[in-house]
């Protein structure tokens, strides 16, 4: 198994709100009062219901509670455990899911202060994801410029399936703040459940709503693409996590194929979509979808035709490997160096300022 | 894929081809469905289809929710000299098509059936007309093609009664649905379908598009008409997931399944994936006795068109390698604008069993035509 060498970085961890009231110093007056007095629940999505495998690793989950709400050990397990030099926090907090914009503007509001006042400010190596409402464009750039200012968000955090594919131009205003403000769009599995997770209907096990996330990804890729989104904002990274990696170059392959029949219908895409994925689309490592041996990682690694694509993560608490296995046998000890710091440090051009 | 086709003779093609070839997706369109699919349609259902039309689970009575690329997506030369829709002549398919490509066994995948109707029982009249259609037009006039048995799907006892009524006709080689169905395929109501499909020994096709009513990504309907076809290859992936992880493989091991113009390079990057859930799900699903991988080894047959197109060839090899040569089928799509030609089709460089397997083989042992 491939070594993680000290000094790597993080891309995709997990803090957790504990539950609600840790959030209600955050709030203001208005909706700290709205959410005593309506006894607002726990916004935990069901795409990690609290007690599934894969939610927390064993070895990582406490005896009572949530994974992932205490900083001590996300310090000794996830940090000291993998000697990273820096990690990227992406909190899954259900904001996105909620139907009323302006509550969600609210929460999205008090997980960032929180994230600052109880993670980021308590631990150097810490970096996290500015959390916004997609539900109101408008509303989710303001929030991107409030904490633009703070060098330690490096990111902008989206679910995968929102109520509309993610290129659509009612989603631009939000690429526009993060390019002015040389943030990725961090997008992240989850759903806001507008619709299916499967384009034939509700299926019936979690196990397929975690593997259904690859689908949505897919589409979404094509989504950004053909609308033009890296056409528009050329600075512009996307940064797939939690995503799976392997369906890419077959998807791209497709993608292309398509592109090179209907390009007329989108004259805005003058390249292949594997060269746009190249300069603009990273994903993490973990959780990884690859072949049982090596050998076939190694040819699957070559149809990237890229060492710049991949970002390592341990997806801190979700259960995606055992012990320290995080990087996948048949990568090059090249590539994984590429991995596990060049390429996170050429992604989030804020992680270059403090190493 | 392109807008400019090649048009070439038969002595042309024997040169280039040679090998004889099955395509297993070719669409048949009536010239007329008054003339044609009427005379197996009851006065009720015709008068229905005068006066509400075909009520599919999209915006428009004529015509696609996404408009294409061309004029019924069709290569612009496969409209028959005498007129009417390509794909509407079995004389000139026979000489546009199956004489210049050696095209020994025709699989004929009609489009516009029925299949999707709001209106089930509309659908099952209707696909029942256009079934013996197929025999009256096509497979009694050209022993080279065969039929697919459509079925009113979203109603599964109706779909049954129809599978029993061609059970052991050799006129078709399996059954026919599309990809997006209401419900996730490996749901409980298309089960009697599946075990309809393995007594009468009938592979069951699932071809891309189809009129489910969800939108045709989990995030909504995309823009493009781009999307929605890159987007059978998503909604391919949620089908063998839902048969893989409802168990259906495990219920009913006599049932074959492929996938057919919805791509295949996704196939084994599905399979990793399933495989490491299933293994961290296990307590969820006490259904699915093996690694979903081997469920899609013996199950998932799939057809090459729209065939992928990597830079390098050795990235397809490695592809075909993990899905498993024996289950993929040739087809070119006939008559439609995306069409793979055999003779121009970059097939990575494989041995001559393999590759007369890929481009026939596979189909006749699939089929039963051995």
């Amino acid at each position: 198994m491939p070594a993680v060498a000290p000094g790597a970085i993080d891309c995709d961890l997990h803090p957790a709100v504990p539950n609600v009231k840790a959030l209600l110093p955050y709030f203001d007056d208005h909706w700290r009062d709205m959410i005593v007095q309506r006894g607002v629940h726990e916004l935990d999505s069901i795409s990690y219901p609290n007690n599934a495998p894969m939610t927390a690793r064993p070895d990582w989950k406490p005896e009572t509670g949530k994974a992932g709400v205490d900083l001590d050990r996300l310090r000794v397990e996830a940090l000291d455990g993998f000697q990273t030099s820096l990690a990227i926090c992406n909190c899954l907090y259900g904001v996105q899911l909620l139907y009323t914009e302006d509550m969600a503007y609210a929460y999205a509001r008090a997980v960032n202060d929180w994230m600052a006042a109880e993670w980021l400010d308590k631990e150097p190596r810490l970096r996290a994801s500015i959390v916004i409402p997609p539900q109101n464009p408008v509303y989710a750039a303001a929030e991107i410029d409030r904490l633009a200012g703070d060098r330690r968000f490096v990111q902008v955090l989206m679910l995968v399936m929102d109520e509309m594919p993610l290129g659509r131009r009612r989603y631009w205003p939000i690429y526009k703040a993060a390019e002015r403000h040389g943030l990725p769009i961090g997008i992240h599995a989850g759903s806001a459940y507008r619709h299916p997770v499967t384009p034939v209907g509700w299926p019936s096990y979690h196990a397929e709503d975690s593997a259904a996330q690859a689908q949505a990804f897919q589409t979404t890729l094509s989504s950004l693409m053909t609308e033009g989104v890296f056409a528009e904002f050329p600075e512009l990274k996307v940064v797939l996590l939690e995503s799976g990696f392997a369906w890419l170059p077959s998807h791209m392959w497709r993608l292309g194929k398509f592109w090179r029949g209907l390009r007329m219908e989108i004259p805005w895409v003058d390249r292949h979509p594997m060269e746009i994925a190249k300069d603009h689309v990273r994903l993490t490592i973990n959780p990884r979808d690859v072949p049982p041996s090596a050998d076939a990682v190694e040819r699957l690694m070559n149809h990237f035709e890229s060492d710049e694509m991949l970002l390592f993560s341990t997806d801190y608490p979700h259960w995606q490997f055992d012990g320290d296995d995080a990087l996948p046998e048949g990568l090059s000890p090249a590539l994984a160096q590429k991995i596990c710091q060049d390429n996170p440090l050429a992604t989030y051009p804020r992680l270059k300022e403090t190493v | 894929m392109n807008v400019k086709t090649e048009t070439r003779t038969s002595a042309d093609v024997n040169q280039s081809a040679k090998l004889a070839i099955a395509d297993c997706d070719i669409h048949p369109s009536p010239k007329s469905v008054e003339k044609e699919i009427y005379p197996y349609l009851e006065k009720r259902w015709q008068k229905h289809n005068e006066t509400y039309g075909l009520l599919l689970r999209q915006p428009y009575q004529n015509g696609p929710a996404y408009p294409k690329g061309q004029p019924d997506a069709s290569r612009r030369d496969a409209y028959p000299p005498e007129g009417g829709r390509p794909g509407s002549d079995v004389k000139f398919m026979g000489e546009h098509h199956l004489d210049v490509h050696n095209v020994q066994l025709g699989v004929l995948n009609p489009l516009k059936s029925g299949q999707g109707l709001q209106n089930v029982d509309f659908a099952a009249a209707y696909c029942r007309a256009v079934n013996d259609w197929q025999i009256s037009h096509w497979t009694s006039q050209d022993a080279r093609l065969k039929g697919s048995v459509c079925l009113p799907y979203e109603d599964a006892a109706l779909s049954v009664a129809e599978i029993e009524r061609r059970a052991g006709d050799p006129n078709y080689v399996q059954a026919f649905m599309l990809i997006r169905t209401s419900e996730p395929m490996g749901q409980r109501r298309y089960w009697p379908i599946y075990d309809a499909c393995a007594a009468a020994n009938l592979p069951l096709a699932v071809h891309a598009f189809g009129f489910g009513g969800s939108p045709s990504t989990s995030s909504g309907w995309p823009s493009y008409y781009i999307e929605d076809m890159v987007g059978h290859a998503q909604s391919a992936q949620a089908m063998v997931m839902s048969l893989v992880m409802e168990g259906v493989f495990e219920r009913t091991p006599g049932l074959k399944i492929v996938v057919v113009e919805a791509g295949f390079a996704w196939l084994p990057p599905l399979a990793w994936r399933l495989d490491r859930i299933w293994e961290k799900n296990r307590d969820e699903l006490p259904h699915v006795k093996r690694p979903p991988s081997e469920y899609i080894r013996d199950h998932i047959w799939l057809t090459t068109q729209p065939f992928e197109e990597p830079d390098r060839r050795s990235h397809l090899k490695d592809t075909m390698e993990w899905i498993g040569w024996d289950k993929l089928l040739f087809a070119t799509d006939y008559p439609h604008w995306d069409f793979d030609d055999p003779a121009r089709l970059p097939l990575p460089k494989v041995d001559d069993a393999t590759r007369e397997n890929f481009f026939l083989g596979n189909a006749l042992d699939l089929y039963g035509l051995r």
